[in-house]
C-alpha cells in the first residue's frame, strides 16, 4: 500500500426520490482524489450536480451510493475538518464579526484558553484585512467583507479541507476579483486543501492546481480534468498573455460550450 | 417636521372633541347617563351638577376601608397581578412548547389541530369549568388567563423556530453543535422576536380577559369594580373604568414593544 490518499470519491452517485416516478439521478460515477494542499475547482453548467458534490464532502448531503474517505476515514456526516465557505456568507447576524469567528473558534478549540482564542480570532480577522470592522455586524459591512468573514470563520477552526460553494458567485466582478486576490494570498501563507464550486471559467483557471469539469445532469459526472501548470504567486494581468493560461481557458471553454453546451440557460 | 408634530397633537385634540360631543348627546338622550362633566367630577372629586361635594375615584385610589372596599389602585393591582401570573405561567409553558412544536414537524402535525380548536374558544367559555375544578377565585382567574393567552406565544414561537434559515442550521451542522447549543445559539436569537410579539399578543388577550373573568368571580379586581358600580347604579364609574382599563392595557403594550424592540437583533445596528 502506498502512501495513503487525502481526499478520496470513489464510484459516488446522489439520487433524488421523485414521488411516484424513478429517482432523479442527480450525479453519478464520479471517482476524485483529491492530493493535500492542492486547490481544484469542480465547474459546470448548473444542474450539473456540482453543489451536490460539495455537500456530499461536507456531510451535510449523504451519496446515495458509493465512499468518501478523507485521510483514511469514511465521512458519514458534517464535521470541523471540512469547513464550508457558503455563497451566502451565512454569517449569524446577531453577532459581530468577531463573535461569528469567535463562536466557531470556541466550538471547535474549546481547550484554548481565553487568551489564546482572543489571539486565533484576531489572526484571522487579519488575514483577511478585517480589522477595522471586527466589532461591526453583518448588516453593517459590504457583501464582499462578508465572505471575508465567511473565509476568516471556515479557515479559523483548521480544518483539513476548505470548501466553497460558489462562493463569490453573489458579488459584484470588481468584488469578486479583490477576493479572489485575497484568497491566493492567504493560500500563500496558510496552505489548505481548497475545493471550489464555480462557473466562472477565468476563476477556475486563476485560482486552481487542476479543474474538475463535470458533464450536464442528468446523470453528470466527470467529463474532464485539466491541469494548471501555472507558477504561484499568480499576477492575473500578466497570466492574460500566458499560454498556458490562454490553453487552460480554452480548453474550459470549449468543454462548456462545445461539448456539453446547455442551450436553456 | 413642525407642521407634522403640530398635526399629531391637535388632530387627536379634535377627535376627542368629537367624543366628547357625541358623549353628551348621548347623555342627554339616555336617561341617567352620566354627562363627560359628571364623569370628570367622579374621577377627580369636586362638586357635581346636583351640588353635592365628591370624592373623585382617582382623588384617593390608595384607600383601604375594609377587605371589601378598596381603592382603585388596589383594584388594578390585583388585576394585574392575577394577569401577570397567568401570564407567566403561559410563557413558561408556552415557550419551550413552541419550540419543541417547531422544531419537529411529528410535533407540529401532532398538536396543531387542538391548538387551532383551542385557541378561539372565549374564555367565558373556560371559566365556568376552571371555578369548577379550583372552587376559587384566584386560580380561577388566573388559569382562565393562562389558558386564553397561551396560544399566541405557541404558534409565534413554533413560527419563529421554524424561520431559522437552512444556511444557519448549516452553520451549526458544519461546526457539529449539539441540540442545546443549538437552541440556544441558532434557534433562540431568530425566535426571540417572533417569541416577543406573541408574547405582546398575549398580554393584551390576558388584559382583556381578566375584566371578563373577574365580573363572574367577584371580590376584588378592576372587572369586578366596574360590574360592581355598574350595580351601584355608579354609571359614570363605569366610564371611568373603561378608561382606565384601556390606558392600562396601553401602557402594557408599550413597555411589551420597547422589551421586544431591546431583544430583536434586526432592530440593531443600523443607525
Amino acid at each position: 500500500m502506498g502512501a495513503q490518499k487525502f481526499l478520496h470519491l470513489e464510484n459516488i452517485e446522489k439520487r433524488f426520490p421523485i414521488p411516484g416516478n424513478e429517482d432523479y439521478v442527480a450525479v453519478t460515477n464520479v471517482d476524485l482524489e483529491i492530493k493535500k494542499n492542492e486547490i481544484i475547482s469542480i465547474i459546470g453548467h448548473s444542474g450539473c450536480g456540482k453543489s451536490t458534490l460539495l455537500n456530499m464532502i461536507s456531510g451535510l448531503d449523504m451519496q446515495s451510493e458509493g465512499y468518501i474517505f478523507l485521510k483514511g476515514k469514511e465521512i458519514k456526516g458534517p464535521g470541523a475538518d471540512r469547513a464550508v465557505v457558503f455563497q451566502n456568507h451565512s454569517l449569524l447576524p446577531w453577532l459581530t464579526v468577531y463573535q461569528n469567528i469567535e463562536m466557531a473558534v470556541k466550538k471547535v478549540m474549546p481547550d484554548l484558553s481565553k487568551e489564546e482564542r482572543k489571539e486565533r480570532v484576531e489572526k484571522f480577522i487579519s488575514m483577511v484585512n478585517l480589522d477595522p470592522a471586527k466589532d461591526k455586524l453583518p448588516n453593517e459591512i459590504s457583501g464582499g467583507m462578508k465572505q471575508r468573514v465567511g473565509i476568516a470563520r471556515a479557515l479559523s477552526i483548521k480544518p483539513e479541507v476548505l470548501l466553497m460553494d460558489e462562493p463569490f458567485g453573489a458579488l459584484d466582478s470588481l468584488t469578486r476579483a479583490n477576493l479572489q486576490e485575497h484568497l491566493m494570498r492567504i493560500q500563500q501563507k496558510v496552505e489548505n486543501t481548497v475545493i471550489i464550486i464555480t462557473h466562472d471559467v477565468d476563476e477556475a483557471v486563476l485560482l486552481s492546481d487542476r479543474v474538475i469539469m463535470m458533464t450536464n445532469g442528468p446523470e453528470a459526472t466527470i467529463g474532464e480534468i485539466l491541469e494548471v501548470n501555472l507558477d504561484r504567486p499568480r499576477n492575473r494581468v500578466e497570466l492574460q498573455h500566458d499560454p498556458e493560461y490562454i490553453r487552460c481557458r480554452e480548453a474550459i471553454l470549449s468543454f462548456l460550450y462545445e461539448k456539453f453546451a446547455k442551450e436553456d440557460e | 417636521m413642525k407642521n407634522e408634530l403640530a398635526k399629531k397633537i391637535i388632530l387627536p385634540i379634535l377627535v376627542f372633541i368629537g367624543i366628547l360631543g357625541v358623549w353628551s348627546s348621548i347623555a342627554t338622550n339616555v336617561e341617567e347617563f352620566p354627562t363627560p362633566y359628571d364623569t370628570y367630577i367622579a374621577a377627580f372629586g369636586g362638586v357635581n351638577a346636583d351640588g353635592d361635594e365628591i370624592t373623585g375615584v382617582l382623588s384617593d385610589p390608595f384607600y383601604i376601608e375594609n377587605e371589601d372596599d378598596k381603592g382603585i389602585f388596589w383594584q388594578i393591582l390585583n388585576s394585574l397581578q392575577r394577569v401577570f401570573s397567568g401570564f407567566a405561567l403561559a410563557i413558561i409553558v408556552g415557550v419551550p412548547m413552541g419550540i419543541f412544536i417547531g422544531m419537529s414537524k411529528s410535533a407540529q402535525y401532532a398538536f396543531d389541530p387542538f391548538i387551532q380548536i383551542f385557541k378561539p374558544v372565549s374564555p367565558l367559555a373556560w371559566l365556568p369549568l376552571l371555578l369548577f375544578i379550583f372552587q376559587d377565585i384566584n386560580l380561577t382567574a388566573i388559569s382562565t388567563i393562562f389558558v386564553t393567552s397561551i396560544w399566541p406565544i405557541i404558534i409565534n414561537t413554533a413560527l419563529g423556530v421554524r424561520s431559522v434559515s437552512e444556511d444557519y442550521m448549516n452553520v451549526a451542522k458544519v461546526l457539529r453543535f449539539t441540540p442545546i447549543e443549538k437552541i440556544r445559539q441558532i434557534i433562540l436569537p431568530v425566535a426571540v422576536p417572533f417569541i416577543f410579539t406573541g408574547m405582546r399578543l398575549s398580554l393584551g388577550i390576558a388584559w382583556l380577559v381578566i375584566v371578563a373573568a373577574e365580573m363572574l368571580t367577584g371580590g376584588i379586581g378592576i372587572g369586578f369594580w366596574i360590574w360592581d358600580e355598574y350595580n351601584n347604579l355608579n354609571y359614570y364609574n363605569i366610564i371611568i373604568g373603561i378608561i382606565l382599563v384601556g390606558l392600562v392595557g396601553f401602557i402594557l403594550d408599550l413597555i411589551m414593544g420597547r422589551i421586544a424592540d431591546y431583544f430583536d437583533y434586526t432592530k440593531k445596528g443600523r443607525a
